[in-house]
Parts: structure tokens; sequence; C-alpha cells
């Protein structure tokens, strides 16, 4: 009984160390583009078209995926292909927990996981273009007052990237290890 | 060649000239020039109204557009946005004294939850630069805030914003207890932000989401005319 987990590329260390944890040898992985979380409107066409071109070749296809910014359309779309996903808004709550996450409720905080403190530079601050025009900082980072660094693994050199993060955003730091959350529930249940 | 003589001396354009110079300078997000060449127009007898919608918010129109197809990103409409800010300072206690046409009144905020608010503050520029009066409250706004603002102002126009999925919701909240008070129809409703759509703007009861900062404004203004014609 084979499965498919299709999940964004930024899980992608996350899921093959849990196939390796937990022995999971009839998962295999399909990644999509982590950058996809930059145009969100896009996530379900890519899911939908990796979707299909699996559909008749694996017994189960999950989508690991969280809403991730799609205001429900990504829920919608699985629905109608007959598959299921991670539930909760996005990867900062399920590696926490969805419930822990929401008892939380920090809205003055910026979050990394592993993936984003090894990729901050190509997923945030060129993107928002914080390294030709360091001066729109605070524009974007104005409200925020911490930066929460959610480590799946414990790593020294991520840890000292992220703390280095909240600097150049010029937030406070934290680190709270979570280490897999509900990817690893719902992964399980395969 | 050397720099100095590449440079473009913004006085000595013609006026159609520089206000298409000032399109591409506030596209660029030049705003050094963009403060040069809203002076120059006004020392030319141009009346500040006319600098701001001919020359700034025309140009922010065309930025817009390049957001919506994807050519232009959210840093560079926000270093065009900041040049539109800088010339906006100029014209602003101008446009006062001059007394030039108030549209209408907005009430504009992110909702409670959320406290991203650049979507919101293009927002609020653009109406302004349209001539709109905006009363802007900022981040994390409870139901209270929004309604209190509304009667206090005598607002024409509510405007809400939301980033998070998690937080779209609260929009609701806000209508819902519009509709409870009796006052929802008193006021024209615009949603917007990243993950809303269409349809979640009809499902919780708007008249209308706003896909970008230009089209609030073009909505407001259509809604507005509506608004004056039934009276």
């Amino acid at each position: 009984m084979q499965t498919l987990i299709i999940a964004c590329g930024a899980l992608a260390r996350e899921v093959l160390a849990l196939f390796h944890l937990n022995q999971w040898d009839h998962m295999e992985l399909q990644c999509l583009p982590a950058d996809l979380h930059l145009r969100p409107e896009k996530i379900p066409d890519a899911v939908e078209a990796a979707v299909k071109d699996a559909q008749g070749i694996y017994d189960t296809i999950f989508i690991a995926y969280a809403d991730c910014g799609t205001g429900g359309l990504l829920e919608a779309r699985c629905a109608a292909l007959g598959v299921e996903m991670i539930s909760g808004p996005h990867c900062y709550s399920f590696f926490e927990g969805n419930v822990a996450f929401a008892e939380h409720g920090e809205i003055t905080s910026f979050y990394l996981t592993d993936f984003l403190a090894r990729q901050f530079d190509a997923f945030v601050w060129r993107p928002m273009g914080l390294d030709k025009h360091p001066e729109l900082r605070d524009m974007y980072f104005g409200n925020y007052e911490k930066l929460v660094y959610l480590a799946q693994t414990e790593d020294a050199q991520l840890t000292k990237a992220a703390r280095e993060a909240a600097t150049r955003l010029g937030l406070s730091f934290e680190r709270r290890f979570t280490g897999y959350g509900d990817l690893n529930a719902a992964l399980k249940t395969l | 060649m050397s720099d100095e003589e590449d440079d473009l001396i913004l006085d000595e354009l013609s006026d159609e000239e520089l206000v298409l110079q000032m399109h591409d300078d506030l596209y660029d997000g030049m705003a050094d020039e963009i403060d040069e060449a809203v002076r120059i127009l006004l020392k030319r007898n141009w009346l500040p109204y006319d600098v701001l919608t001919k020359a700034l918010v025309e140009g922010m129109r065309i930025v817009g557009i390049d957001f919506r197809d994807g050519i232009l990103f959210v840093p560079e409409v926000l270093l065009a946005a900041g040049a539109m800010k800088k010339g906006m300072g100029i014209l602003k206690p101008l446009l006062i004294e001059t007394g030039a046409p108030q549209l209408g009144k907005m009430v504009i905020g992110t909702v409670k939850g959320d406290i991203h608010d650049i979507g919101k503050n293009l927002v609020a520029m653009m109406m302004e630069g349209a001539g709109f009066e905006v009363v802007d409250l900022g981040i994390n706004n409870p139901v209270d805030d929004y309604i209190d603002a509304l009667k206090r102002e005598k607002a024409d126009i509510l405007g809400m914003s939301a980033l998070l999925t998690t937080t779209m919701p609260y929009m609701k909240i806000v209508i819902d207890t519009m509709v409870e008070q009796g006052i929802r129809d008193d006021y024209i409703v615009l949603v917007g932000g990243a993950p809303l759509n269409e349809e979640f703007g009809k499902a919780i009861g708007s008249d209308a989401y706003c896909r970008d900062a230009a089209v609030a404004v073009e909505t407001a203004k259509e809604f507005m005319a509506r608004k004056h014609n039934q009276l």
C-alpha cells in the first residue's frame, strides 16, 4: 500500500526525517516549490496538478499543507479532489500544535521554523526587498515585537541564525522547541 | 559622460514632460525627485489638487496596475508609496487651504488580532489622494472601535483590512454588529486584504471586496455616486 505525500518544499526535511524516524517505508514524498508561499493563490492549482498526476499510481495521497494563506481555497480544492490535508492555518501553528498555537494568541510575533531560519535571506530578506532597501524594514515589521523561532530540531547553528535574523529585523528573540508537532500526528494516521 | 551630464534637470522639462517624468519617478520610488517636481509644478502655479491627481495619483494608478499584473512586487510598491507620501506631505496643507473637493469620509482600520497595515496604509493614502477624508484607526481594532468611529466621524464608508486567514472572519463580526444595531445600511462597507476574495466579501455582507488600493478608490467613488443619486 503506497502513500504519496505532496508537501510544501519548506517541509521536505521534516517529512523525510519523520519517514526515517518512524520507518514509514510505504510513503514517498513529492515537494512543490516552497516559494509558492509568496503567491499562496497559486497553491490550490499546483496541488491539484500534482494530485492528478499521482492518481491511479498511489493508494493514498495526502497533502502536507495547512491553509497557508489560501483563505480556505486549498481546503475546498482538497475536498473536491478527495484528498486529506493538514488542519490548521499554517506550519507555525501545526508545528507548535494547533491548540497550543491558538492559545498563545501572539499577534505581534513573527515566526521562523528550521526551514526559514536556514533560508532567511532567500525567503524573507530578499523577497521583501530588504537587501536593496533596508529602509523598508520598519514598514514591514514596525508592528511586530518579537521573533519566535519554532525549532523542529536541536541545532545550535540554526538557533544562532534565527537570533541574528531577529537582530536584523529589530525584534526581540525567543526560541521555542516544538519538534514536529501535528505534522507527525497527521502523517501517523496514514 | 559624467553622472552630472546624465542628470535630468526637472525644471527644464515642460509641464507635460514633467508630469510623465513624475509617473516614472513614482514608479521607481524616487522620493527626492517627486519632492522636487511637486515644488516645481506649484511654482508654475499649478493647483495643488491638479498636482495630486494628475501627477501623483495617476502615477500610483500605473504602479497599482503593474502590481496587479505581477510586474511590480510589494517592495517596489512600498517605495512608490513612500515617494507619493513625500509629495503628499507638501500638498496636504495646501489642499486644505485651497478647499479641494471632498468626495466623502472613510473610517479605515485593520481588524482585531491583526497587526498588518501595509495594504491598509496604501488604501488610506490613495483614498486621500482621490479626495476622500480618511480617519485611520490603525491596527488590531475591535468592533466597538469601528462603530464608535463611524458614528463620531459621521463617516460614509467603512474600510476593513486583514492579512490573515485567521483574522479575516472578524470582518463578519463587525458587519453583523452593524446589522444588529440597525446601522448597516447607513454605511458603505469595503473590505480588502491578501487572503480575501470576492466570494468572501459577499458572504460576510460587505458591499464590495477591493483587490487593491486603486480598486478601493474606484469602488468608493462608484458607491458614493450611487448614494448621491439616491438622495
